[in-house]
């Protein structure tokens, strides 16, 4: 609910300008690496909605992606529909996962909810293994269409998506909703005292972070030109949007994107390296997870309070 | 107390039944407009969990509640907010990243999915309900910069922005400095004033005695008592029930006791936390096989003193032990040399069965003994035989307790601390407890040192009492002359 000041609002225009006029100056591959950020980073903005606000431990962030991106992959694949409806019918598929989702989260919480939370993405796993048939099984699913050929085209697409998704992720978490959301997540009893359906909150909750999950997922699919359980479904994907989410900063939504960027840029840079990337990535996540908790956003002097 | 305009809160027949312990039993009292209400009980009465069932929390067995003629009893907590009762927390868990204002405005956001920014206004009404209950200047600040007594201002701002016709405040003046408490009192008076219905829930008396126009006081979940203070104050049941009146002491002669060596002599013992001092000058004396009970509220420092008593907190002063004057032992040398605290939070290992709990203890006795000892154990707590194999988190609270009790026992202690035995335990398994103690002071020359804030527990076995208040000792003697000496604090 606080105002931004003016001038850190025309560094962000200038910041967006730059990112939006991108792909006149970088080539392909760099616009490729950007392009899986950006839907990376509503992955974790939308669990940052969800675990930083809310206060539910969802271990399974890629049950909701899966989901949009399955929904999508299949609609567009088996049922031939269009890539909009295609994306709209998997949103709606991660959207009804997270309010499943919701059931056990009013009555469990912490580890036993993370845990459910985990086992949901296996299922989801076995479930995309087992209908080899209509999902691609092991090997993956292939779409017919694609969003487009033309790699500047996909990163507009991607940039686009990833500011609105956030701007409506960010607007959310700073507005009466998002303090609801908050005080629901610290203390439900309290949250109810003051005459607020906790409830009611949290299951929206579910259902935005799984909105957004959903159609990133779903936006993913159609740029890769597959679905597969390795892109999209992996307990190892979700567990790096945490990392993301985290390591940008809780309780921030902008953090995650932050968090992602950072985490596939330096993914790609070290790729020279060979297998040892990931190694040194989850080291450097690591290590500024444990120096700095409230991660890399919390380094900046503006967070209040600092 | 205004009886001819109608109640705000009507309770009849309220009853709560956890299992088979009842907790509150067909309770009827009514609140009115405008009045300040003291419901006061002894730990276990039942008093929280009546205001947890006004408050929609905890669910009635049966009973009604109704607010201006409409039942509320068993609706949902938001409900009943939004219906027009606020509660002011103990504990308070204030949104770390909002300022105070922020936090007031929680509080009168509607619960609406949609609406994303505060009805207009809002802003201003946080700001005036800071202002009034004295956050003007810190309406800014985030809550952890705080001061503890500005973080309860905040919860009193919070419950009442709502504007509640009625106002719960659990333990209003925990915690807080006298001059707090003046302030605080001003503030609850004026939600009073302002027409409100307040019920402040507390254990004793005296603490809300100057604020409540009228007094409740619970006992195993029924009324005992309800009139002003001073009725309550006077009344023979509380008196019994607060102060142990016509409860039989078992006091040995003082020339008997000062016979005995000196065990544990404490002088002027100070101990510090940062700043702030929650030990003044406290001086002690215990003899060999003496029961000294220390009888003192919570916060009034009875932890902090057996804590440097073991070596856990570092503290000013002189303590000897056994005739020599301490040095700087640690926790573990003092232990050895047979100091024993069994702490109020009890530290079981709970995923230990019984009989596991004891083994452990008696790791350092030869087989031999250990064995005797675990008989003696179980005579004197025949329970803890019966569950041996039983997990102990699975245990009633009374026989965690006993199981704590015992398991310090079997490390041979020359001096047994118990802190806080009956804390969080039902008044029926108090009786267990003390048949216990009664009996190992009875069958053994134990040397006790026990902290209490339930009088009636503590002084049946005391041979002599010191009472503890703000950190210092205020006085002390023999069971028989508190309840006129020292009494009236603890009503």
């Amino acid at each position: 609910m606080s105002s931004i000041p003016k001038s850190r609002l025309a560094a962000l225009a200038v910041f967006l300008v730059v990112l939006a006029l991108f792909p006149l100056g970088a080539n392909g591959y760099i616009l490729g690496v950007l392009t899986t950020a950006f839907y990376f980073a509503v992955f974790a903005m939308s669990w940052d909605l969800l675990f930083g606000y809310a206060g539910e431990v969802n271990f399974g962030p890629t049950f909701l992606i899966g989901l949009g991106a399955y929904g999508a992959g299949m609609s567009n694949a088996l049922l031939g529909l269009p890539v909009p409806l295609a994306i709209a019918v998997g949103a709606i598929a991660a959207v009804a996962g997270g309010v499943a989702l919701a059931i056990p989260a009013l009555r469990l919480s912490g580890p036993y909810l993370g845990l459910i939370t985990l086992v949901s993405v296996l299922l989801l796993q076995q479930a995309i293994v087992i209908f080899a048939g209509v999902t691609g099984g092991e090997i993956g699913l292939s779409v017919p269409d694609v969003l487009s050929i033309s790699s500047a085209a996909n990163y507009e697409y991607a940039l686009g998506f990833m500011l609105v998704s956030g701007l409506i992720l960010f607007l959310i978490s700073r507005s009466s909703l998002g303090m609801i959301l908050q005080a629901a997540g610290q203390d439900q009893v309290a949250a109810a005292a003051l005459g607020f359906n906790a409830t009611r909150h949290k299951i929206l909750a579910f259902a935005v972070s799984a909105l957004f999950s959903g159609l990133a997922g779903a936006f993913l699919v159609f740029y890769l030109g597959t679905a597969s359980v390795s892109a999209v479904v992996d307990i190892s994907i979700g567990v790096r949007v945490i990392i993301a989410a985290v390591l940008g900063g809780r309780r921030t939504i902008i953090g995650g994107a932050i968090g992602s960027v950072f985490l596939i840029v330096a993914g790609e840079l070290l790729r020279p390296i060979g297998q040892l990337s990931t190694f040194v990535v989850a080291l450097i996540a690591l290590v500024v997870i444990v120096l700095f908790p409230d991660g890399l956003l919390g380094l900046l002097p503006h967070r209040r309070g600092a | 107390m205004n009886t001819t305009t109608t109640p705000r809160l009507a309770v009849s027949g309220l009853h709560k039944r956890f299992g088979g312990l009842i907790a509150v039993k067909s309770l009827d009292f009514n609140l009115y407009p405008g009045e300040i209400l003291g419901l006061i009980g002894p730990n276990g009465s039942g008093k929280s969990t009546v205001m947890q069932m006004i408050m929609g929390v905890v669910r009635p067995t049966a009973g009604q509640i109704l607010l201006d003629g409409q039942d509320i009893a068993g609706r949902p907590t938001y409900d009943i907010a939004r219906a027009g009762v606020g509660i002011v927390f103990q504990h308070s868990r204030p949104l770390r990243l909002q300022t105070v204002l922020e936090n007031i405005l929680l509080g009168l956001l509607p619960d609406s999915l949609s609406r994303l920014r505060p009805p207009p206004g809002a802003i201003e009404t946080a700001r005036r309900i800071g202002e009034e209950c004295g956050l003007g200047e810190v309406l800014d600040r985030l809550p952890a910069t705080l001061p503890f007594a500005d973080l309860r201002r905040m919860e009193l701002a919070k419950a009442i922005a709502r504007d509640p016709s009625v106002v719960l405040v659990d333990e209003p003046f925990a915690g807080l400095t006298s001059a707090e408490v003046h302030d605080f009192s001003a503030l609850i008076r004026r939600f009073r004033d302002q027409g409100r219905a307040v019920m402040l829930v507390d254990h004793n008396v005296k603490s809300i005695a100057s604020l409540a126009d009228r007094v409740l006081a619970l006992y195993l979940g029924e009324k005992i008592a309800e009139g002003s203070s001073e009725q309550v104050m006077q009344d023979e049941t509380v008196r019994r029930v607060y102060l142990g009146g016509g409860i039989e002491t078992h006091e040995r002669p003082e020339a008997e006791i000062a016979a005995h060596k000196v065990l544990l002599h404490a002088e002027d013992v100070s101990v510090f936390y940062g700043k702030a001092q929650a030990l003044e000058n406290v001086s002690l004396t215990v003899h060999e096989g003496e029961f000294v009970s220390i009888v003192g509220l919570n916060g009034a420092g009875k932890t902090s003193l057996f804590n440097a008593i073991s070596g856990l907190v570092p503290f000013r002063g002189a303590i000897s032990w056994d005739g020599a004057r301490r040095g700087g032992e640690s926790a573990a040398a003092i232990a050895r040399a047979g100091i024993v605290q069994c702490p109020e939070t009890r530290e079981l290992f709970g995923r230990l069965s019984v009989a596991e709990n004891l083994e452990l203890a008696g790791q350092r006795l030869a087989p031999g003994e250990r064995a005797s000892r675990l008989d003696w154990l179980h005579e004197l707590f025949p329970i803890l035989r019966v569950r041996g194999t039983q997990e102990s988190r699975t245990l009633s609270g009374g026989e965690q307790q006993m199981l704590a009790i015992a398991r310090s026992l079997m490390l041979k202690p020359r001096l047994l601390i118990l802190d806080e035995p009956t804390l969080g335990l039902a008044p029926v398994i108090l009786g267990q407890l003390s048949e216990a103690l009664s009996r190992l002071r009875e069958t053994t020359d134990i040397t006790v040192l026990l902290g209490e804030q339930n009088v009636t527990f503590a002084l049946p076995h005391a041979d002599r009492v010191y009472v503890i208040e703000h950190g210092r000792i205020i006085w002390n003697g023999t069971p028989t002359r508190f309840a006129a000496e020292a009494g009236t604090g603890y009503l």
